[in-house]
């Protein structure tokens, strides 16, 4: 008799690894952030990356149907890649696009400005880079789509590309 | 004078170490909470051994919290608002780690009840 329970004790044992493990086969173990979230903006305050004067979240944030914060720096290959993209975007008159400049260089940051085009109608500076942590970004580049209620509707994390430019144009249309 | 004098190295030297034991606390509260939090871009490290750009800015923005007067649990509560459940290596019990935090104790169980067996099956 204790025997048979013993066996069915480890049968029922077995049968449940079994079924955890088979479960989790098919789940993907690698993590995705969270790309869509209703997340309120926080407020920050910063410096101009051309003019050096202080300025805070509440005074780049007012008037547009929608923004696009972007960090970037000129050290980050792939933000070379997504300029064209922004600048695209700088033709759409209900986004205002706004860069955060990640842990930069000022003077570099400038000449990659001049070299590829300024899409930015305004561009801070992160030389720290907490205002990145406080937005919950991870790195650069990363794209922030934020509507006029100042609340991120997507994140980006990663370069822009053709299909992101397309989910974000659905979006904001 | 002399006793004013002794009175007034005397509090001037515990105000001295009652600072560097405010420093020494902040210390040991942001080294513990460095532990507890993921590097999300690294492979297996935490902020405390990690390097990298996020790791920096990470400690800095801990540092910045717990200056603010965050207790440990405020800032894990902060951190997972911007980042998810995933930032921190300590997992909560709800629905989706539940057989984590149970597994666990059914193993000890299990294993109880196979010695106890064992053992009356030998008497």
């Amino acid at each position: 008799m204790k025997n048979k329970i013993l066996l069915s004790l480890s049968i029922f044992f077995l049968f449940f690894c079994f079924i955890v493990l088979f479960k989790s086969l098919n789940n993907s173990n690698i993590y995705v952030p969270d790309s869509i979230s209703e997340k309120p903006l926080i407020n920050f305050n910063s410096q101009d990356l051309f003019s050096n004067k202080k300025i805070s979240s509440d005074q780049i944030f007012t008037d547009s149907e929608f923004y696009i914060l972007n960090i970037w720096a000129s050290w980050c290959l792939p933000c070379r890649n997504e300029h064209p993209y922004l600048m695209e975007f700088n033709k759409n008159s209900s986004i205002k696009l706004i860069g955060l400049n990640y842990k930069d260089n000022p003077n570099s940051a400038k000449k990659f400005i001049n070299e590829f085009g300024n899409p930015y109608s305004t561009n801070i500076v992160d030389l720290n880079g907490t205002i990145s942590i406080k937005l919950g970004a991870y790195g650069v580049p990363e794209t922030f789509l934020i509507n006029k209620e100042k609340k991120i509707i997507k994140k980006i994390v990663g370069p822009l590309n053709k299909e992101l430019v397309k989910e974000i144009n659905l979006i904001i249309k | 004078m002399k006793i004013n004098k002794f009175f007034l190295i005397l509090t001037v030297m515990l105000s001295f170490k009652s600072l560097y034991a405010i420093e020494q606390n902040h210390e040991i509260l942001k080294n513990e909470i460095l532990k507890n939090i993921r590097c999300l871009i690294c492979q297996g490290q935490s902020v405390y051994d990690s390097q990298s750009d996020f790791a920096m800015s990470m400690k800095l923005v801990i540092d910045q919290k717990i200056t603010e007067g965050l207790s440990e649990n405020e800032i894990y509560d902060y951190l997972k608002k911007q980042y998810g459940q995933w930032i921190t290596y300590d997992p909560e019990l709800n629905k989706n780690t539940y057989i984590l935090w149970i597994l666990p104790i059914f193993l000890f169980l299990f294993g109880g009840v196979i010695i106890l067996i064992k053992l009356s099956i030998q008497k």
